[in-house]
């Protein structure tokens, strides 16, 4: 038998959880400081563009209301300005960009990170990452001297082919014999053709990025079946990459949206809502807004901030949409035992 | 003690049924009736390397078949490379190197116009962590091999195919009514038998295990344990261990692997495991089986 005593009274310990809470080391108070401070700024710079381009867009809301948004002329001497037709010229310029960028971004990645012999994957890594130094401008006169020559008879091609599908009509007769060269430059193909150069890069380093962290153990799991190199990217390394595809895309897109030196260069303007890409003649809401800012009157000058203001949202709401997809598949993607 | 004995008898049980004939589990798998069942693996005078570092000198073992060849010593004495080189998984590392021959049933493996994907079809693997595919089913992941080799099979024996594997791999009853959940659901022990299951599936002739025990807790080593001896008539099984008495239980032979500071690593002895372990001819493995060091 024990004995058992009696407990001493002890002080009451209230049973609501306590504040946890410890000083900081000094250099980590320096540190924290300079570091969220930094931060903070980084925030109230793109906070302040937004209200900005808000504040700025206020006269022009109020005098056209919604009709800024149904209206695709841009005629400011009559008084008639909107964006439809810039809006949509945008996102086919963007799409055109994204529907080439896409397949070639995620198959470079894929040979860097799982058949590219290892002497020759950093000279790739940095080719790459070169792309997305070179000035849009290049591209810009890359895609006016050097591509569209060459574009124009892709073009023809798939409005001969394709041209009973709506995007791929061009307003000429395709198969003439002298065929009318100029229906098919300038269009929002040979600028979307530009810009993916551009979204290449941007898509291709995040893919890499997702793409060199499926766990090896999987890979070798996948290898030891019997598996080919294909095999173990279609079984484990695509799977497990899926959020960071998306995601590099997006942000691709993003990047495509707001690109405006290349596109002014090879587009003419054209303020229609026009589902024929292949056709001369388009206009993007950058491009608008960098063709127009300098000659520009005090109300012409809000009416551009204004279609500044409504890319900017659009552009926000597709990255931030693609930084949610890249921080939910990073949770939960690999096997942690 | 016990536990040496009871592999003699388990050794003997074996021989007496080595040579009936049996079926793998992918009938798609191994083409014809030649090509099933466990196989004779010979490492002839392997040697290998990492970069400039010698890891393995001259290595020779015959791993018959339908028997579990157990490969122990300390940590970083060669015999995970060994076993990775069995299955030519070695060379996946960059830098890595080899000489010598593996053979299965007679014919080099590292020959040329032998497909590396035929190789590791023939000779399975499983890992130290359990690496089920956490995007795929349970049932996927058995059959995941098919799908990485291009062998199509029809709904029904594919149905039979998850079954026969999981039966075997001794996870059947334990998973027979959530086949569509994730195989990463599963605990670890069941993950690693998973594991099993998924390497039964292409149906090797041996079945390569590189520590499959070290990440799981005693039950499920028992598990996976009981799942080896009942797999050994069926596939050849070559299993790198650092239990010592999980080599004493599971293996009827065994190979002691040891590199000294500084010089690659190598065999010292190898035989029937009884031997190895109660009358050892090498001071070294004496010292080493009995916890001396290491």
């Amino acid at each position: 038998m024990t004995t058992t005593t009696a407990p001493p009274a002890l002080p009451k310990v209230p049973r609501a959880p306590r504040q946890l809470k410890a000083s900081l080391e000094p250099s980590d108070r320096i540190f924290h400081g300079t570091a969220s401070s930094i931060g903070m700024f980084v925030l109230i710079m793109t906070g302040a563009i937004g209200v900005f381009l808000g504040y700025q867009s206020i006269p022009t809301l109020r005098h056209y209301g919604l009709h800024f948004f149904t209206q695709t002329q841009w005629q400011p001497e009559l008084d008639k300005i909107g964006i439809a037709a810039v809006l949509v010229g945008t996102v086919e310029v963007a799409l055109v960009a994204m529907v080439v960028a896409f397949p070639l971004a995620l198959m470079m990645a894929l040979f860097i990170t799982d058949y590219a012999p290892k002497r020759i994957k950093s000279t790739l890594v940095s080719a790459i990452d070169l792309m997305a130094a070179v000035p849009s401008i290049i591209y810009g006169l890359w895609g006016f001297f050097l591509l569209q020559p060459h574009a124009i008879n892709l073009a023809r091609w798939l409005s001969q082919y394709l041209g009973w599908i709506p995007i791929f009509r061009v307003d000429t007769d395709p198969n003439a014999a002298v065929w009318q060269q100029s229906r098919y430059t300038s269009s929002a193909f040979i600028a979307g053709l530009a810009v993916s150069m551009m979204a290449i890069p941007l898509a291709c380093a995040l893919m890499r990025a997702v793409f060199d962290q499926a766990p090896l153990g999987e890979r070798e799991a996948a290898m030891a079946l019997g598996g080919t190199r294909f095999g173990v990217a279609r079984t484990v390394v695509l799977p497990f990459a899926k959020g960071g595809i998306i995601g590099g895309t997006m942000l691709a897109l993003g990047r495509a949206l707001g690109e405006t030196a290349a596109v002014l260069i090879i587009i003419s303007p054209a303020y229609i809502i026009k589902p024929r890409i292949l056709e001369a003649g388009t206009q993007t809401t950058s491009a608008l807004i960098a063709g127009n800012f300098g000659d520009a009157t005090k109300s012409q000058l809000s009416a551009l901030l204004t279609a500044g203001f409504v890319l900017f949202l659009i552009t926000l709401v597709v990255n931030s949409a693609a930084a949610v997809i890249i921080r939910r598949s990073r949770s939960g993607a690999a096997t942690e035992l | 003690m016990t536990a040496v004995d009871d592999a003699v008898v388990r050794r003997e049980g074996a021989r007496s049924r080595r040579g009936a004939p049996r079926s793998t589990a992918a009938s798609t798998a191994a083409r014809t009736a030649a090509q099933r069942g466990p196989a004779q693996l010979d490492a002839v005078e392997v040697s290998a390397w990492f970069g400039d570092t010698q890891v393995l000198d001259d290595v020779s073992l015959a791993m018959p078949p339908a028997t579990v060849t157990a490969l122990i010593g300390p940590s970083g004495c060669g015999k995970s490379t060994f076993l990775r080189i069995l299955n030519r998984m070695h060379e996946s590392v960059p830098g890595a190197q080899l000489a010598g021959e593996v053979r299965l049933n007679g014919d080099d493996i590292y020959a040329a116009g032998h497909r590396l994907t035929d190789v590791r079809k023939h000779i399975g693997m499983v890992f130290q962590k359990p690496n089920p595919f956490p995007a795929m089913s349970i049932a996927e992941n058995v059959t995941a091999g098919l799908a990485l080799t291009n062998t199509k099979v029809s709904k029904t024996e594919r149905g039979e195919l998850v079954e026969r594997c999981l039966v075997r791999a001794g996870l059947w009853n334990e998973v027979k009514d959530r086949l569509g959940r994730p195989g990463s659901a599963l605990s670890g022990g069941q993950q690693q038998r998973l594991c099993i299951a998924r390497a039964l599936a292409v149906g090797p002739r041996v079945l390569l295990m590189d520590e499959p025990c070290s990440a799981l807790d005693p039950t499920s080593t028992r598990r996976i344990e009981e799942t080896i001896a009942e797999l050994r008539t069926e596939v050849t099984i070559v299993i790198v261990t650092h239990n010592m008495q999980q080599a004493a239980r599971v293996s009827q032979q065994a190979a002691f692997f040891l590199a000294t500071q500084g010089s690659p690593g190598g065999i010292v002895e190898s035989g029937p495991t009884v031997d190895l372990f109660n009358r050892p001819s090498d001071p070294r493995t004496a010292d080493y089986v009995h916890g001396r060091f290491g």
